[in-house]
């Protein structure tokens, strides 16, 4: 029974990951009700250049590597790098697209993705990076003495920070002018500009945001994997949880992430060895397909009723 | 404005349909490289090295026997039906064609096994690649040099059992075997079941779904069964998320052996110091202390002709290999002339009788400056394989250290499993395999 516990608790903190990537798409979803296929080369990009800057500013500003100064000074270059990219990508390629179908929208983040994916590698090379946030990744020595449960300082971590992360953009989106101004561009563009709501700036904000949360989750992400190419399939993560959460739900992603999380863990150590493993990959969009029979706008997806 | 978007369309028409000028006389190599997408880490230092080496012989020595070496990019980001386009674009560049194939991926070798071989252009797969390739006789352009995947595996259950106290101590021990789940990953999986029977331990294979950026599961799997040993066969960012997975469980690092493709700088240092202690597998080592990189630093990279873009990682293992890569190349290309004519480019099909004949032994390799680099390694028409030795090399939290010497694989083993296969796939193919008592 501890083993699966250990297995459960361990399942929903990794959940709690994959909300975290979830949580960029939600909110362009709920701006645009677009489906930014960008979201894994934003956090890819994200995590590159804040690396990146770790490592060039000590030679810029001739002082030690490794330094708090640095690495606060690389965070705030990198959150000023995803808003110049937020707002190239509103002016550059939603601008010209607005009132158009959103699988037009879609297919530019498509082609925004590979972009995306270029211009990092093309500034900051493609070396594989370790990324130091100075949280131990190792289990919590008195939760292993007592319990026999092993949890990751680290892991505990990031649920923190997604927790408020969580809770900031939930204020944010109901209790904000701003917040009510992107539910309404989301739910009609046309209508929005009609009754005044700036919708580039509104699609700035909202790039912004989910830009700076690509850079959360690339920073969190990045310290336990490294920062490489590979941190762009992290999307591949949220896509089950955005399904089973919906997209349009803020806490359906922490929700649809913690559910996504424990499933595919209990899965792949009991059901994986009678199949020959490696069943984690698939077993989470298996899930999502089931749920998506039952409850096609996923847990707290808004239900549209089209009147005919 | 239109003129101007006009000339730049010409532009870049005709940049797309030139092709690229090489002089007679010289020796092209085409390389299918890969410096973009997800393992362009290990692209860019192979290639690098590679190139820098292939500069390093046209600067220090005039080429080969005043043949200069000549060559194009093409790229593939490891994508095989990218690798097979670039194989038909540059297979007739120079003035004999594409000497030689480094598809430097399982993938893209495998799909290009029948063309080369109905072009006669041989493919090296140094590390890599379809293990019973090793088979001259049914594969006679395919070249698995200098250790093939099952050999390494030997070679790496020998040196568990030397840290046991001896092969016999093996029996009863409990051996994880954590893989990549692809065709590269359970290449090894036969090969470690015959020696489980054969010396009495255990083995658990587990499988990390593609592209393994979460391991947690199955490293819960691995506290749950205890092992004595855990076996790493990743690639890219599976490496470091099982090295943190594994202190994340608190499972010692030093009771880790990796494949070669798990055993890089670019492996260890994302995983931070929960990488220190780790051993992995290796057929060159680390180091820019050996006169081979020492000369290319002097010849190539002083004149500021060198490839790499980061300088750092000149003499880290990807970079190393790629200088091993070149070596393997160039001294081919040397042997193949001394029986078709000295300063002559040769063709494909000299080459693969150069890589059959080629013998670095350990007087060659002092003279290269790679002595301890790389082993030494003979091939043979039906042996295309080489030594299969291995090294095995653990990370200190800053860098490789060498901690054995050159370990011998268990051929006799190996060799049995891989003629069993390359005789199925010969009846499956209907393929007549050569009688190498009668190639010169």
């Amino acid at each position: 029974m501890q083993f699966f516990f250990e297995v459960l608790i361990g399942g929903l903190l990794s959940g709690v990951l994959y909300a975290l990537v979830a949580l960029g798409f939600v909110l362009i979803y709920k701006a645009s009700g677009v489906f930014n296929f960008a979201q894994g080369a934003m956090v890819f990009f994200a995590a590159l250049t804040f690396v990146g800057f770790q490592e060039v500013l000590p030679g810029w500003l001739g002082v030690e590597p490794g330094g708090a100064a640095v690495f606060w000074l690389a965070l705030i270059l990198a959150c000023l790098a995803m808003v110049v990219l937020s707002i190239a990508t509103e002016r550059i390629v939603l601008r010209p697209l607005v009132n158009q179908p959103q699988i037009t929208l879609f297919m530019a983040t498509i082609g925004l993705a590979f972009f995306i994916e270029g211009l990092a590698q093309g500034i900051w090379g493609a070396n594989v990076r370790g990324l130091e946030l100075g949280i131990q990744d190792e289990p919590i020595a008195w939760m292993a003495e007592r319990t026999g449960i092993f949890i990751s300082s680290f892991d505990v971590f990031a649920a923190v920070v997604a927790g408020v992360l969580v809770a900031v953009l939930a204020v944010f989106f109901n209790r904000t002018r701003v917040g009510r101004a992107l539910r309404a561009v989301a739910d009609d563009h046309q209508a929005a500009l009609s009754i005044g709501i700036p919708l580039q700036v509104i699609w700035r904000i909202v790039w912004a945001v989910a830009g700076f949360v690509a850079l959360v989750a690339g920073l969190i992400w990045g310290a336990r994997n490294g920062v490489q190419f590979a941190l762009t399939f992290t999307a591949l993560k949220a896509l089950p949880v955005l399904i089973l959460g919906g997209f349009e739900s803020v806490p359906g992603a922490i929700v649809g992430g913690l559910i996504i999380g424990a499933s595919e863990k209990l899965a792949e150590v009991y059901l994986g060895p009678m199949v020959g493993g490696g069943i984690d990959s698939w077993f989470p969009y298996f899930m999502a397909l089931l749920f998506l029979l039952v409850r096609p706008e996923g847990l707290f997806g808004e239900r549209h009723i089209d009147r005919v | 404005m239109k003129r101007i978007q006009r000339s730049l369309l010409a532009a870049a028409v005709m940049a797309a349909v030139s092709a690229p000028a090489f002089a007679a006389g010289e020796q092209y190599v085409g390389l299918p490289s890969y410096r973009v997408g997800p393992y362009a880490a290990g692209g860019s230092g192979i290639f690098g090295g590679m190139i820098d080496y292939f500069k390093l012989v046209n600067e220090r020595d005039g080429g080969v026997n005043g043949v200069k070496l000549t060559w194009d990019e093409c790229e593939t980001e490891y994508n095989n039906a990218r690798g097979v386009e670039c194989y038909e674009r540059q297979k007739k560049n120079g003035p004999t064609g594409n000497t030689v194939v480094h598809p430097l991926s399982t993938g893209i070798t495998y799909s290009l096994i029948d063309k080369a071989t109905a072009d006669k252009i041989p493919i090296i797969s140094l590390g890599y690649g379809r293990t019973d390739a090793s088979d001259g006789r049914v594969f006679p352009y395919v070249f698995p040099l200098i250790t093939n995947y099952w050999s390494q595996n030997t070679a790496k259950i020998k040196f568990i059992g030397s840290k046991e106290g001896g092969m016999d101590k093996l029996a009863g021990k409990k051996i994880v075997n954590i893989y990549h789940d692809s065709a590269y990953g359970k290449e090894t999986i036969p090969v470690l079941d015959a020696q489980a029977k054969m010396y009495g331990f255990s083995v658990t294979h587990i499988a990390v779904a593609h592209p393994g950026n979460e391991q947690q599961s199955q490293w819960l799997q691995v506290r749950q069964a205890k092992p004595d040993w855990v076996i790493l066969r990743g690639w890219g960012v599976m490496n470091p998320t099982a090295l943190k997975a594994a202190a994340k469980i608190g499972y010692p690092r030093d009771k880790i052996v990796g494949v070669w493709w798990s055993g890089a700088e670019e492996d260890t240092i994302p995983a931070g110091d929960a990488a220190k202690g780790y051993i992995a597998a290796g057929f060159n080592v680390a180091g820019a202390n050996y006169p081979v990189v020492r000369d290319i630093q002097k010849y190539v990279y002083a004149k500021d002709k060198g490839n790499m873009e980061d300088k750092s990682r000149v003499g880290s293992i990807y970079y190393n290999r790629g200088v091993v890569h070149g070596i393997v190349t160039v001294e081919a290309i040397r042997k193949a002339q001394e029986k078709f004519g000295k300063g002559k480019p040769i063709t494909g099909e000299q080459m693969r009788w150069g890589i059959e004949n080629l013998n670095i032994d350990n007087a060659v390799l002092k003279k290269l400056g790679a002595e301890g680099f790389m082993p030494p390694t003979k091939l043979s028409c039906a042996n295309h394989e080489g030594s299969g030795l291995v090294k095995f090399q653990q990370w200190d939290g800053k860098q490789w250290k060498v901690i054995t010497d050159w370990i011998e694989s268990d051929q006799k083993l190996v060799r049995g499993m891989i003629e069993e296969s390359s005789a199925k796939y010969a009846k499956e193919k209907g393929i007549t395999p050569r009688d190498c008592s009668k190639e010169m």
